[in-house]
């Protein structure tokens, strides 16, 4: 089933998924526009996957529904949905050649063996697999296999690329590489991008949105600045960020109930700061100097200049940050209140 | 120029020694129980014994053996015997296995049915066929009439050994079907999804995904099916004995059957034992070389 030219909307509504009585997505809500690169970030087990894998169509939702294009998708076969899908261990078929598994989709569809054999290698040449096409994937490295997987669901020229935490097997060096690699292939598609992964390195340098999830539901959604800059959670406001986000206890910064949240590089080592914290480790990054301490019963990282005092590890130092760079959250909800 | 660096010629020694005395209570079973008594048989074949005592006869007797009417029909017999089981046991095995893996309830009562077969002996199969096929008190004989009655397929010339096969592949199934489905479950759930997710139907998923993922599997099914099929002798002994006019008399039963050339002869069941080694033999490369090309391993 083909959308029209400029229709990849997809929309889910009310999407509940449960598995013998247990529930792994709860009441979703959630639009993605035509074209979007919409990243589902969250740590294992929040339904990211599986929501992926309800829009992809392979569950079945228990209640609510998938529309693709305005068109309600629920009992519609994955194939005919123009959905293609890059799964976290590519799903190569070892038995085949690089041409043969990118070939694959079209002949299952019938098209003729010259045609597909066309469209294979343009597509492999557009990812730098040209030479490789009589390889078996046991003759490629971990980066190749991935571009072949992308191959595969670039050959189908599907409105839709459902991708399941695809750089995860990757070393870190080849999932920056790749990282690039896919903003460009994005760009150049224009398809809508649905990318699922728990690295929040991955989910603000790639999305044009991230949906962060946790425990089966959606905590937040916005593009990645406003996710990192108003964390709608303490979760968020933690799992996004490297180092996260410090959570101070009530009172400690200033008064009231509420819990405060300071970003390691907005607190600043000051000679009469309010928060007291005994330092525990002080890291020389080179570019940075993170210093590590305990305020009462929390831990709190502070990030410094690279070329700033380095305070001595069991040394109490004083801290303090503007009141416009804190977060409040309420200690009873842990969600962000809005002064 | 540069010299090559290997290992001190005592330490290589030394490294010798323990291989040679780690391999050695296996090397003495191997002597013990399977050269020896081929080497002993291989002797024994060229010689003609009687009740008291063997004379020895020549080499020749092997060729003699191998062109003599009752081996070239035994030879027939085996190959038809073979390609009946083999191809119709390994269909059905991987057949039901397939179906059988599936994550739905119930399904493990099925999967207990289909290979209770491998706890079965082959003297209790061939009796239980014995009485389905029989054409006086047999249900099968009774539901089918016309030669499942008179004269019984166990007694008709034409469906003997079809009959044999039938208690065979029975027998045979429960062991297809549990190897077959181990072999299943080391097929990748996300080469299924991904083909579906491609379009794939389920039979070219089938042949897709799952025959080359459990090739292995069946390459060794088919050689274990296709050794039992040449050395079957219980079946034969209780259904047919053999007959009716040699058309269930297969190599094995050739050298150890009843009322046969062979019979009270130690040294012409030898001839026709050492002769269905090499057939053995000459089918195993025969197999490995033509179907191992078409085998997939690792992943």
């Amino acid at each position: 089933m083909a959308y029209p030219a400029n229709v990849a909307q997809v929309q889910l509504d009310k999407i509940t998924k449960q598995f013998d009585g247990v529930t792994a997505v709860e009441d979703i809500d959630l639009e993605i526009a035509d074209r979007e690169f919409m990243i589902l970030l969250g740590p294992s087990g929040c339904g990211k996957s599986t929501l992926l894998r309800m829009i992809a169509g392979l569950e079945d939702p228990t209640e609510g529904t998938v529309t693709i294009g305005g068109r309600v998708v629920n009992d519609i076969l994955p194939k005919d949905r123009d959905v293609a899908m890059v799964f976290q261990s590519y799903a190569l078929y070892p038995h085949k050649t690089v041409q043969a598994n990118i070939e694959f989709p079209l002949k299952v569809r019938g098209i003729d063996k010259v045609e597909r054999a066309k469209a294979a290698q343009v597509a492999a040449d557009s990812l730098g697999l040209g030479e490789y096409m009589q390889r078996k994937p046991g003759a490629l490295s971990g980066g190749q296999r991935q571009r072949v997987a992308l191959a595969r669901a670039i050959v189908r020229n599907p409105a839709v690329f459902c991708m399941d935490e695809p750089l995860s097997n990757l070393d870190a060096k080849l999932r920056g590489e790749t990282r690039a690699e896919l903003i460009a292939l994005h760009q150049r598609l224009e398809s809508t991008f649905i990318y699922v992964t728990h690295d929040q390195v991955e989910a603000m340098t790639m999305g044009s949105r991230i949906a962060v999830m946790s425990r089966g539901h959606i905590e937040q959604v916005g593009t990645p600045q406003q996710v990192y800059d108003r964390p709608a959670s303490v979760f968020i406001a933690q799992f996004v960020g490297t180092p996260p986000m410090n959570i101070l206890p009530a009172g400690s910064v200033e008064p009231g109930e509420h819990l405060v949240g300071v970003r390691p590089e907005h607190l600043r080592i000051t000679a009469d700061g309010p928060i007291s914290m005994v330092v525990t480790l002080v890291e020389q990054l080179g570019h940075e100097l993170l210093v590590t301490g305990m305020v009462g019963e929390s831990r709190v990282v502070v990030r410094e200049a690279a070329h700033a005092a380095m305070p001595a590890i069991g040394s109490t130092v004083h801290l303090d940050a503007e009141v416009a760079m804190r977060h409040r959250f309420s200690a009873l909800t842990e969600r962000r209140i809005d002064v | 120029m540069s010299k090559r660096v290997g290992r001190p010629a005592a330490r290589r020694w030394r490294d010798f020694g323990l291989a040679v005395a780690m391999l050695a209570p296996s090397g003495v079973i191997l002597g013990m129980f399977v050269i020896y008594p081929l080497v002993k048989a291989i002797f024994l074949g060229r010689q003609r014994c009687g009740v008291t005592s063997c004379r020895t006869t020549s080499w020749h007797q092997y060729v003699d053996a191998f062109r003599s009417n009752e081996f070239q029909d035994a030879l027939i017999v085996t190959i038809k015997y073979a390609l009946i089981t083999v191809p119709i046991g390994l269909a059905l095995g991987v057949g039901l296995a397939v179906l059988a893996d599936k994550y739905i309830k119930g399904v493990g009562i099925f999967r207990t049915i289909f290979s209770s077969t491998v706890a079965t002996s082959v003297a209790v199969a061939s009796v239980m066929w014995f009485f389905l096929l029989n054409p006086n008190v047999g249900v099968i004989a009774d539901w089918l009439g016309g030669t499942a009655k008179t004269p019984g397929f166990l007694q008709d010339p034409g469906t003997a050994l079809w009959a044999v096969s039938a208690s065979s592949i029975w027998a045979n199934l429960g062991f297809t079907f549990i190897v077959v489905t181990a072999g299943l479950q080391s097929v990748p759930k996300d080469l299924y999804e991904s083909a579906y997710v491609d379009g794939a139907n389920g039979f070219t998923r089938f042949t897709n995904v799952t025959l080359p993922m459990i090739s292995p599997v069946l390459l060794f099914v088919t050689v274990v099916l296709t050794a039992r099929a040449f050395e079957g002798f219980g079946e034969i002994d209780l259904l047919t004995e053999g007959g009716p006019k040699a058309k269930t008399t297969t190599l094995t039963y050739l050298a150890y059957g009843r009322g046969l050339p062979t019979s009270g002869d130690d040294g012409l069941r030898a001839t026709v034992t050492v002769l269905l080694f090499f057939v053995l033999l000459v089918l195993a490369l025969i197999q490995f070389r033509g179907l191992e090309k078409r085998v997939h391993y690792g992943n």
